[in-house]
This record gives C-alpha cells, structure tokens and sequence, in this order.
C-alpha cells in the first residue's frame, strides 16, 4: 500500500494556475467576440432607430447610450483591478499580479471615453464642456489614478516587486470609487443624480432603458473579451522574460 | 439615418470619439497579443533547438 503524500491542489487553485487558465479561457474568447459583436449591432440599432428623444433633452439623451457604459465600466475595472490587488497581497497570486496590470489600460481607456462623451453631452445640455463639480472633477482624478498606475507597472523591470507596489497603491487609490458614486448626492453638481439603480426603481421609460441595458452589457462584455485577451498575453510576455533571463545566465556560465 | 435635431454634431462626434477609441484599444491588443506571441514561439524554439542539440 502507498501513502499520497502530495498536496492536493484544490479546484480553484488548478484553474487559476497561469498555463491553465490560459487553456481553459482561450476557447471562450471567439463566443466572446461573436456575442459582443452582436450586442453592439442590436444596442447601436435600438439607440438610433427604436428607441425616441428625450421630452426634455431632444436627442441629445442618445449619448447617454454610450456615456453610460463607459462611466460604469471607467469605476467596474478600477474594481477588478482592486479585488487582483487583494489577490496579491494576500495570496500572492500570479494570476492576480496580471489581471490587475491587464485591466489598467483598460480601464484608463474607458475613463478618458466617459470624459469626452460627458463633455460632449454637458454642452448642449448644461451649456459648458466642463465644470470643476464632484462627479467630473473625481473621474478625472480616477484617470491620472490609472495613468499613474501604467506608468508604475513600466518603471519596474521586477514585476513581482511591481506588482506589490501597484497593488498597495490601486487600494489606497480604491477610496475615490465611494467618491465619485455619491458626489452627486454630497455636493452640488451639475450632474444628475442616480437615475438607474435607484431603490424606487429606474426613473426612465422602458423604450429608453432597453437601449441603454443592451448597450450596457456589450461594453462590459468589450471588457471582459479584452481582459481575457490581455491577461493571455500578459502570461506569454512573462514567460518570453523568463526565457530570455534563462538564456542570459546560459550565455554567462 | 435619423434626424438627430439641432445638437446632432454632438451627438456624432460621442458615437465616433468612442468608436476610435474602442477601435484603438483592440488593435493595440490584438497588436501586443501577436508580437508576444511572435517573441515567444522565436524564444522556444531556440530553446528546444538548443536542448536537442546538448542531447546530441
């Protein structure tokens, strides 16, 4: 009779090692593409040609289809990258490290794009681009967080060292997500309050929530296709670097 | 296409401002995907080349 003594891997383990995550998540990547693709198609055609103008706002509530997604997304991946930062501080997890500096970019991207597509819709509606209130002030604050967090992740060339660094500083920078969710409630702002996700619920008529709703899931499917693809690549440059150290210390014995 | 009143400028430029942006950032990935692809299939190579090489 033999006696196992090797550890047992639990499941989540398993399926969180780099190689293996890599395997099991590449064949979802095309369903991805092919259901985001699709989301699109039916969300851009629900926000022009089903969908009517605002009693107040004319047409300009079509903006809405696209500032909405991106606002949500520019505060959602700055929540990922925050549950990968816990995830390296304190299981020091390799998956988490490239998770989080995957999701960066990203989220910087989706930031600046709920910046400008606000700008766009505060011009015909309030009459300026711009105005130093809570809610535009913290989410410009949130993109030079994300700036700075890229610009940390390049000025290591140790990425595990980097990756403790960056995580210590997405938690602290973790606080101005509260923020920018009630600015519009602690201060006044241009901005209009909760108007979706409110207790009494939605403060829109259907015709206009459905473009919104399907244009809302395929940006959050963007992402998630994007990070897939992103964290793929982020564990292939890791094993180019440890090739290329390997090759290194072989060339100087 | 619709008529989209008299703010309709600014309703373009949001939906083609996100579209370059949206565009952007997946040919950037998909750029970064394949070079380090590119760089590691050369990497592995030269590594099994090698390996069989020390086996000779």
């Amino acid at each position: 009779m033999t006696i196992d003594t090797a550890p047992k891997q639990r499941w989540w383990s398993r399926i969180a090692h780099p190689g293996q995550f890599v395997a099991w998540t590449a064949p979802l990547l095309w369903p991805l593409v092919i259901l985001t693709g699709a989301l699109f198609v039916v969300g851009l055609y629900f926000a022009f040609f089903s969908s009517p103008e605002d009693y107040q706002m004319g047409d300009t509530v079509r903006i809405m289809y696209v500032h909405v997604p991106n606002a949500w997304l520019s505060q959602f991946v700055y929540g990922v990258m925050a549950v990968s930062a816990l995830g390296t501080l304190v299981w020091r997890h390799p998956l988490a490290d490239v998770s989080m500096k995957a999701a960066a970019p990203l989220g910087a991207l989706f930031t600046a794009l709920a910046l400008f597509t606000g700008a766009l819709w505060g011009r015909p509606t309030w009459g300026t681009f711009w105005e130093w209130d809570g809610r535009m002030t913290s989410t410009l604050i949130l993109l030079f967080i994300y700036l700075g967090i890229i610009a940390l992740w390049r000025a290591f060339d140790d990425q595990l060292r980097a990756a403790r660094v960056v995580a210590v500083f997405t938690l602290v920078g973790a606080v101005n997500i509260p923020i920018i969710k009630f600015s519009v409630d602690w201060w006044s702002t241009l901005h209009q309050p909760a108007s979706v996700f409110r207790a009494d619920g939605p403060r829109m008529p259907g015709s206009i929530l459905t473009p919104l709703f399907v244009m809302f899931f395929a940006f959050t499917l963007l992402f998630v296709t994007l990070q897939l693809k992103a964290m793929h690549t982020e564990i292939k440059r890791r094993r180019v670097m440890t090739l290329q150290r390997k090759a290194a210390q072989g060339a100087g014995t | 296409m619709i008529d989209l009143g008299p703010h309709a400028v600014f309703i373009v430029w949001a939906y083609v401002g996100v579209a370059i942006g949206v565009a952007g950032l997946i040919v950037w990935t998909m750029a970064d995907a394949r070079s380090t692809a590119r760089r590691l299939a050369v990497l592995e190579a030269r590594r099994s080349r090698q390996s069989s090489e020390r086996v000779e």
